[in-house]
């Protein structure tokens, strides 16, 4: 981009692409924001005028929406810290020289390539199905009584879900991690003295730190849209109505594209305060 | 203190033998450079020393007690890498102390050890900045520091130096001297650069395929090698060396004669030559000389300027004394 005529050529280029997704962006934002502030009901009587802030407050003042909130909040957090943690772990682990480690490593993989609609399927009725399920049989295996899962442990049992999908991402990410570590910094840090813990803590922790924010600030974007997992598990009973959840109940069940519309820009909000907690705490990471 | 004795240590990896059975005593306070071609096992050879690799027979001895089976970190050696292996997240202080702290020191001996390390090696300034904003002489002069604080029973450098400029490198080498100098500790080093260990060493170790060549001090090794390889490998430029009728006139297979030990003369000599390149460094000059019944050309050192110039024909006369003379086996004829 040397001179002036191909700098305008570049942009010239680039319109596209832009226009594009500022359109893609802006188009849905817009009609959002316009039909939270209309009475909209589809099945009766279609757009009924002007509601002014009635959908916003219904929406937020509905007995659903603090709970829904906190619930959404507990599956992004716990996913986050177990993927985290197992993901680290894994990663260690898989880094190891061993016997067929390219088979293995695309075993852990395999799960994120599964689609969400059919992974919460499989666990639903393959695991923790309370009668024919694998859990329910080692349960009785060991002469305890089966746990119905998806109704006793609800909000839990969508975390494992959840967490058995994101792990192979976090695991992927954090093992390229662990593998650009430089092996004479680890010798070095034994020639220290530093047993293997210290060595984890010391240096292994340190250099993944970059990694982990990127894991981190990924998966919540995606997490906190997570729907289809519930949808087909427990459509939001036994207190796992995420707000993603509330709003599609909202708009779906309730059929009130209004009410909906003013819970997705909540939505939006939530997202943004998460994503500023989220800078703040692990974005300094990024910098240098 | 630091006495090391390796007594027929041998080393595998799989069914490949590195490092046939070897013995080496390296004396209290004494600087030993190990030095040879790339995959020599000169690296392996450190690297069994400091505990980083588990050798496969024989033993290990540090001040007369078995090191064999000593964890690394217990055999109180200390170890500068080929990258530095500073810890990037730290500053140079947390690097410098870090050996300390895993040793469970006390805040205020640390200080106290930092700043004298500090002092020694001029990081002084540096002392909270980040390794990535060190430049390579000084992030080397940290990794120096982490291991001088420990105050170890000896120093291993692990090619120390391979990563620094040219001009840098006879900076470093000679605060590397100064150093041992000032500690009288015992320093391993090891490196593929034959002037590093000439102007280093007290003694050097010479190393071919895991076998050691030839030990002794640095004008031991370069009066009286005592075979071919390490003929060819101490002394810059290399020795040359002549097979053939020039040989068979001192009853041998082959002879060597350093390039600093023939004298040129434009009317007469042993040998008549073509002279081919020369090279000019303004304290000395170097021919590639073609000579009529020696295959390769020779190199001749000559010193200052001398006015000779492509094509010329010379003559060249080897110092008498000055003839290394090796028989079939490579091996020097005394």
């Amino acid at each position: 981009m040397a001179t002036k005529a191909s700098r305008s050529a570049a942009r010239l280029m680039m319109a596209p692409a832009v226009i594009l997704l500022l359109g893609w962006m802006l188009v849905p934002l817009t009609m959002t924001i316009w039909f939270s502030f209309r009475s909209y009901l589809p099945l009766r009587g279609g757009d009924l005028g002007a509601a002014g802030f009635d959908n916003y407050v219904r929406f937020i003042s509905s007995s659903a929406f603090w709970p829904s909130i906190q619930t959404t909040l507990i599956l992004v957090g716990s996913v986050l810290v177990i993927t985290v943690v197992f993901g680290t772990l894994l990663a260690l682990l898989l880094d190891q020289p061993m016997w067929g480690q390219g088979v293995v490593r695309i075993l852990v993989i395999a799960p994120f390539f599964v689609m969400p609609t059919v992974s919460a399927l499989v666990w639903k009725n393959m695991f923790m199905d309370p009668t024919n399920g694998l859990f329910a049989h080692l349960w009785r295996f060991f002469g305890a009584e089966p746990v119905s899962w998806l109704s006793d442990a609800s909000l839990p049992s969508i975390v494992m879900i959840v967490s058995w999908q994101w792990l192979p991402f976090a695991t992927l990410i954090l093992l390229t991690a662990v593998q650009s570590l430089d092996g004479e910094q680890l010798e070095a840090a034994e020639m220290d003295g530093a047993t293997k813990l210290k060595r984890f803590f010391f240096i292994i922790l340190p250099h993944l730190s970059r990694a982990i924010t990127i894991v981190i600030l990924i998966q919540t974007i995606f997490l906190l849209s997570i729907f289809a997992e519930i949808f087909v598990t427990t459509g939001g009973a036994f207190g796992t109505r995420t707000l993603t959840y509330l709003i599609f109940q909202r708009v779906l069940e309730s059929q009130n594209i209004g009410l909906g519309s003013a819970g997705g820009v909540y939505a939006i909000i939530l997202a943004n305060i998460v994503a500023i907690f989220l800078m703040r705490i692990v974005g300094k990471n990024l910098d240098n | 203190m630091g006495r090391i004795t390796l007594d027929k240590i041998t080393k595998k990896f799989g069914d490949v033998e590195v490092i046939p059975p070897l013995d080496l005593t390296i004396e209290d306070g004494e600087f030993v450079v190990f030095v040879g071609p790339s995959g020599c096992g000169k690296s392996t050879l450190l690297r069994l020393i400091a505990g980083l690799e588990d050798v496969s027979g024989g033993e290990i001895r540090i001040d007369g007690s078995d090191a064999t089976m000593v964890p690394p970190a217990k055999r109180g050696l200390a170890m500068v890498f080929q990258s530095y292996a500073l810890y990037p997240h730290m500053s140079v202080r947390k690097n410098i102390a870090f050996p300390l702290r895993m040793a469970g020191m006390s805040p205020a001996e640390q200080d106290r050890r930092i700043t004298a390390a500090a002092d020694v090696l001029n990081l002084t300034d540096y002392l909270d900045r980040r390794p990535g904003q060190l430049s390579g002489g000084q992030r080397q002069r940290v990794a120096i520091g982490r291991a001088i604080v420990r105050e170890p029973a000896a120093f291993l450098f692990d090619e120390p130096l391979s990563n620094l400029d040219a001009a840098l490198r006879v900076g470093m080498r000679l605060e590397i001297s100064e150093l041992h100098k000032r500690l009288q500790t015992t320093m391993i080093y090891v490196t593929h650069d034959q002037v590093e260990a000439m102007t280093m060493a007290d003694k050097i170790v010479v190393l071919r395929a895991g076998l050691i060549e030839q030990v002794g001090s640095p004008l031991e090794l370069y009066r009286a090698p005592r075979n071919l390889f390490v003929a060819g490998f101490i002394g810059s430029p290399k020795m040359n060396l002549i097979d053939g009728a020039a040989a068979d006139k001192h009853d041998c297979k082959t002879i060597g004669i350093r390039p600093e030990h023939i004298s040129v003369s434009p009317e007469s000599g042993d040998w008549k030559g073509t002279v081919g390149v020369s090279e000019h460094l303004g304290s000395d000059t170097f021919f590639h000389v073609t000579c009529e019944g020696i295959a390769a050309p020779l190199t001749v050192r000559v010193g200052g300027e001398v006015d000779v110039k492509y094509g010329d024909t010379i003559w060249l006369r080897p110092g008498p004394e000055q003839i290394h003379r090796f028989d079939q086996n490579g091996l020097r004829i005394a």
